[in-house]
């Protein structure tokens, strides 16, 4: 593609984003706000399963990240842009104390295990009125301070502002993964998923890999839930439960793991579904059986997600552009 | 100048449970030769190959490469210190193309930096990774199939790029186990004439192989081995002489009929 269409379709694409909230209602663009946290969640999760393992505590690491946030702010007085970073490396933190046990395991024992794992964890926070509010969690969280550049003023308690700190943040974070499996570092990580045995017999150590990828996708779950924390202003035990995790393994079921934007369009798609389409019939209580119901039809009729859809769509096109000079 | 010897195997055991695989093997491999590991089936020549490899720990005994203990180290470690294996089956990336497959065997040269991959300051070297690849793939002749899926490749080229891929970690020796198993004549002469090739760069090559013709045609020295125990050693025409291996490999009952 000629480098001055790839640069409009991605100016495009920014200008259609940042017009985005002024089509919508008040509480719509509270649901793009939620959106985008949960389109980092789950880029962020597909980061671990490039080297192959799926892991059921995704969720309660990004509430390692809200939480402590969260904690940084009140107990240290931390600015909070600065505590949302703590956050992040908080949850990368723990994520490489638990990889010393989790990677003793491969595949479904792994799973169980960072289970088990999370669990522990949220059940830390349960248990522990101090510092974490037990099962009531905490409340009157720090919001994000209002912000002042030139003619712009960002006050972070509306939707739509708060919508583009969080599109920047995790915009500059998928650009991040996306250099990160475009380079030899993801293709190693590739390579411990396909085979790590021969990938060892390289030089490759794997049980590194597996641990860095880990870490990685745990501090962008960590910044995650930091978000998600200076905007509701709550966090508690059972928002981070294994419900929500479900919905974040669906996200990256249907829409597919093997692309960058597959989880992308599987979260968005969702969302929509449910926000739009469900919330209007008034089905929204039955989320979890309807998710249920796409997670089966999608396994069953697009086991590769909906990025396959897009990847056939543009390898259409691309035999139709490379056919073109023969006609000529 | 090196003083002792290159590649030493000295009182190898590796028990499985009650079993005993290997009792007590020990041989020496000399720097810039072809060495051969024979033995009829279950004499344990692969679960030595694996003991040096580090694919297995042994259960007693050491490796030693110009006198360093390598034996116990990860498998990683020990293709670090310039010890690469590859493997029995056709073992390779299969979703990956055939050039990202060599990429990943330039691995000990080039080591991935997560902070150079973000912002890009590994370009150089990534360069130099790529052009490394293309040699090793140009030199068992799949250049012209860099962008193919390793899974979709026939059978003698997947063999190959397993070589290829041990190759471009530049190793000091290669272990090849079984490199000419499902290959017919003609790809295993040509195959013959890299492995020499490669013995000519300086590399020191440890193979297992079931191939007599290629075995005998290849060798410089031949260690033979039966009951997981050192049965006898040297040039191929002694090793094809020698009683004690005929008795091996067609049975004791041989001569009492």
């Amino acid at each position: 593609m000629p480098r001055i269409v790839f640069l409009l379709l991605w100016s495009v694409l920014i200008a259609l984003l940042l017009a985005l909230p002024h089509g919508l209602s008040l509480s719509q663009q509270e649901v793009l706000v939620f959106l985008t946290i949960n389109v980092l969640l789950v880029s962020s999760y597909r980061l671990l399963t490039l080297t192959g393992e799926w892991s059921l505590g995704h969720v309660v690491i990004m509430g390692v990240g809200a939480y402590g946030s969260a904690l940084y702010t009140r107990h240290f007085g931390i600015p909070v842009p600065i505590s949302m970073l703590l956050g992040a490396a908080t949850a990368a933190v723990l994520a490489l104390l638990l990889s010393y046990p989790l990677f003793r395991m491969k595949g479904l024992y792994f799973l169980i295990g960072s289970f088990a794992a999370s669990e522990i964890v949220r059940l830390l926070w349960k248990r522990m009125r101090e510092p974490f509010g037990g099962a009531k969690g905490l409340s009157r969280i720090e919001p994000m301070p209002d912000f002042d550049i030139g003619i712009w003023q960002f006050d972070f308690f509306e939707p739509v502002s708060y919508y583009y700190f969080s599109l920047a943040v995790v915009g500059v974070c998928l650009w991040i993964m996306w250099r990160i499996e475009h380079s030899p570092v993801g293709l190693t990580f590739h390579a411990v998923h396909w085979q790590d045995k021969l990938a060892e017999s390289a030089g490759v150590n794997a049980r590194a890999y597996r641990t860095l990828a880990f870490v990685l996708a745990s501090a962008f779950a960590g910044l995650s839930g930091a978000l998600l924390a200076h905007y509701v202003g709550t966090v508690n035990p059972s928002s981070f439960d294994v419900e929500v995790m479900v919905f974040v393994l669906t996200w990256a079921i249907v829409g597919g793991t093997s692309t960058l934007y597959g989880p992308i369009l599987g979260c968005v798609v969702l969302t929509v579904l449910n926000e739009i389409v469900l919330r209007n019939l008034g089905f929204e209580q039955a989320r979890p059986l309807i998710y249920g119901l796409v997670l089966i039809v999608s396994v069953l009729f697009l086991p590769k997600g909906l990025e396959s859809l897009v990847q056939k769509l543009l390898e259409r096109r691309r035999t139709a552009i490379a056919l073109q000079p023969e006609k000529a | 100048m090196m003083t002792g010897p290159f590649l030493e195997m000295d009182q190898l055991i590796m028990r499985f449970g009650g079993l005993t695989a290997v009792q007590g093997l020990s041989f020496k491999v000399e720097h810039g030769t072809i060495h051969g590991l024979i033995g009829p089936n279950g004499a344990g020549k692969t679960t030595t190959f694996n003991m040096v490899s580090g694919f297995y720990r042994p259960s007693a005994g050491e490796v030693r490469l110009r006198g360093e203990v390598i034996s116990g180290l990860n498998m990683y470690e020990v293709a670090r210190r310039g010890v690469i294996r590859t493997f029995q089956h056709s073992t390779l990336f299969a979703e990956m193309t055939v050039m990202e497959n060599a990429l990943i065997g330039t691995h000990i040269a080039f080591r991935p930096n997560l902070f150079a991959a973000i912002t890009g300051s590994d370009r150089p070297d990534r360069r130099k990774a790529r052009m490394r690849a293309e040699e090793a793939l140009d030199f068992f002749g799949l250049l012209h199939l860099a962008d193919v899926r390793a899974g979709d490749l026939a059978h003698g080229h997947e063999r190959a790029l397993g070589m290829a891929i041990a190759m471009t970690g530049q190793p000091d020796v290669l272990l090849l186990d079984e490199p000419f198993t499902g290959m017919n004549p003609e790809e295993t002469g040509r195959m013959m004439e890299l492995v020499r090739k490669l013995r000519d760069n300086k590399i020191t090559i440890l193979l297992v192989e079931h191939d007599m013709q290629a075995i005998m045609g290849l060798c410089d020295r031949i260690t033979c081995m039966s009951f997981g125990k050192f049965l006898a050693e040297g040039k191929p025409e002694e090793i094809r002489t020698n009683p004690a291996v005929i008795e091996a490999y067609l049975g004791g009952g041989f001569h009492a009929a």
